[in-house]
């Protein structure tokens, strides 16, 4: 199962990512885990500074803006 | 051009709702419905336009080029790139830790943060539409003064050495950063077409309500306080109404778009301008929602430190005003 951590301080922003990104997993039937992280310690370790950011499987593939659902596909396979 | 929005008020309040010129509501209707359709436009065309020009901006680059350039050019450069950059406060940790971890000082750092909520895009774009170029360079000029002149006070005093734990040790083993360089250096004009689409959403959905609020009170005021009576009572500047004015502002919290109309009407009433740019840099700038979020990476102490500073700057600099400008 892929885990998939949304970055973000908690902004409306970031839940809306999460939220589709579960979405689409549903969609497709894949299981994933998304977590969100706010710990600002860890997002900094992640050498984010725009949220909401993406990590999956603890490789950092998106910062900044809500990720597109093309974006968010290829992630999961 | 923009006397249109002035003449489609004119008709739509006057000819079409049939309020009396002249009247209290009638004035405050007409600033209310004038501000508004002149705002949105102003918005929609000018975040739409700065957003293309700025597209290959990011806090990656900024970052890149303040680490390790000369230090009072980096106060400057700090404040300057907070002006143009806007950004969400909820996008203020990750920055701040962005940049401390890549060992620029604490206080190039809060030149930018401080800056940043005080000017932007927007808020130069009304003020130039609202209260003409005077006030705005003013406005301007104090906002990055502030920025600047905070910026080198905290480092002065070794702020860092007031940061939570975790920051400092990232402070110090700087340079932790993977300098990697940044992949979006050149974009073609439908990707910065596509950026600017994605701006121009996001900023009208976090400033739209305090464009509504702000109008609203700015009309109220336009309407309902007696013609002169900021003149009459406050109008000579008197020394004390400037840090009241700052004080007044604590507990008030708008960003800049919603104040900015409120300070037409305050100036167009005869509020000395010093008092009203203190009052309404307070408000933007010292808001306690904020400093709770910047507590993850700060001490108390030095949280205090820096909102005693900001209300410190905003009294200082509205008395420098109020002498120097006199309207």
């Amino acid at each position: 199962m892929k885990e998939i951590k949304v970055l973000g301080s908690g902004c409306s922003k970031c839940i809306k990512t999460a939220d589709l990104i579960q979405l689409i997993a549903d969609d497709c039937g894949i299981s994933v885990m998304v977590i969100k992280e706010a710990n600002p310690e860890v997002i900094m370790n992640y050498g984010v500074m725009s949220t909401p950011a993406v990590v999956v499987d603890d490789k950092l593939m998106h910062s900044g803006s809500i990720p597109d659902k093309k974006k968010i596909e290829t992630w999961l396979k | 051009m923009l006397s249109i929005f002035t003449k489609f008020s004119d008709w739509l309040v006057y000819s079409v709702l049939g309020f009396l010129p002249g009247s209290k509501l009638g004035g405050a209707v007409h600033f209310f419905i004038e501000d508004v359709t002149k705002i949105f436009f102003l918005l929609i065309v000018m975040i739409y336009v700065i957003a293309l020009i700025r597209a290959s901006l990011n806090v990656e680059r900024i970052r890149d080029f303040l680490a390790g350039k000369n230090r009072f050019f980096s106060y400057i450069m700090g404040s300057l790139f907070g002006a143009i950059t806007p950004f969400c406060s909820c996008s203020s940790i990750p920055v701040f830790l962005g940049f401390t971890s890549a060992g620029i000082p604490v206080g190039i750092t809060m030149s930018f943060l401080l800056t940043s909520p005080l000017i932007n895009e927007v808020a130069v774009l009304l003020l130039l539409s609202l209260v003409g170029w005077e006030v705005t360079m003013i406005y301007v000029a104090i906002g990055m003064a502030v920025g600047v002149a905070g910026g080198i006070f905290l480092d002065l005093i070794r702020a860092e050495k007031l940061l939570q734990p975790f920051a400092l040790k990232a402070y110090q083993s700087a340079p932790a950063s993977n300098g990697e360089p940044n992949i979006n250096t050149k974009l073609s004009m439908l990707e910065r077409h596509e950026f600017a689409k994605i701006e121009l959403l996001d900023i009208l959905d976090r400033v739209w309500k305090w464009v509504f609020i702000g109008v609203g009170l700015g009309a109220a005021l336009h309407g309902f306080v007696p013609e002169l009576w900021f003149e009459d009572n406050l109008g000579s500047g008197q020394w004390w109404s400037v840090p009241l004015a700052v004080i007044a502002g604590i507990p008030l919290y708008s960003n800049a778009t919603g104040v900015i109309p409120v300070m037409e009407s305050l100036i167009i009433k005869g509020l000395p301008l010093g008092t009203t740019l203190a009052f309404c840099m307070s408000t933007v700038a010292a808001s306690f929602p904020e400093f709770i979020l910047l507590k993850q990476v700060m001490t108390w102490k030095l949280l205090a430190i820096i909102f005693v500073l900001l209300l410190a700057s905003f009294t200082i600099l509205g008395w420098l005003v109020n002498i120097i400008y006199v309207i």
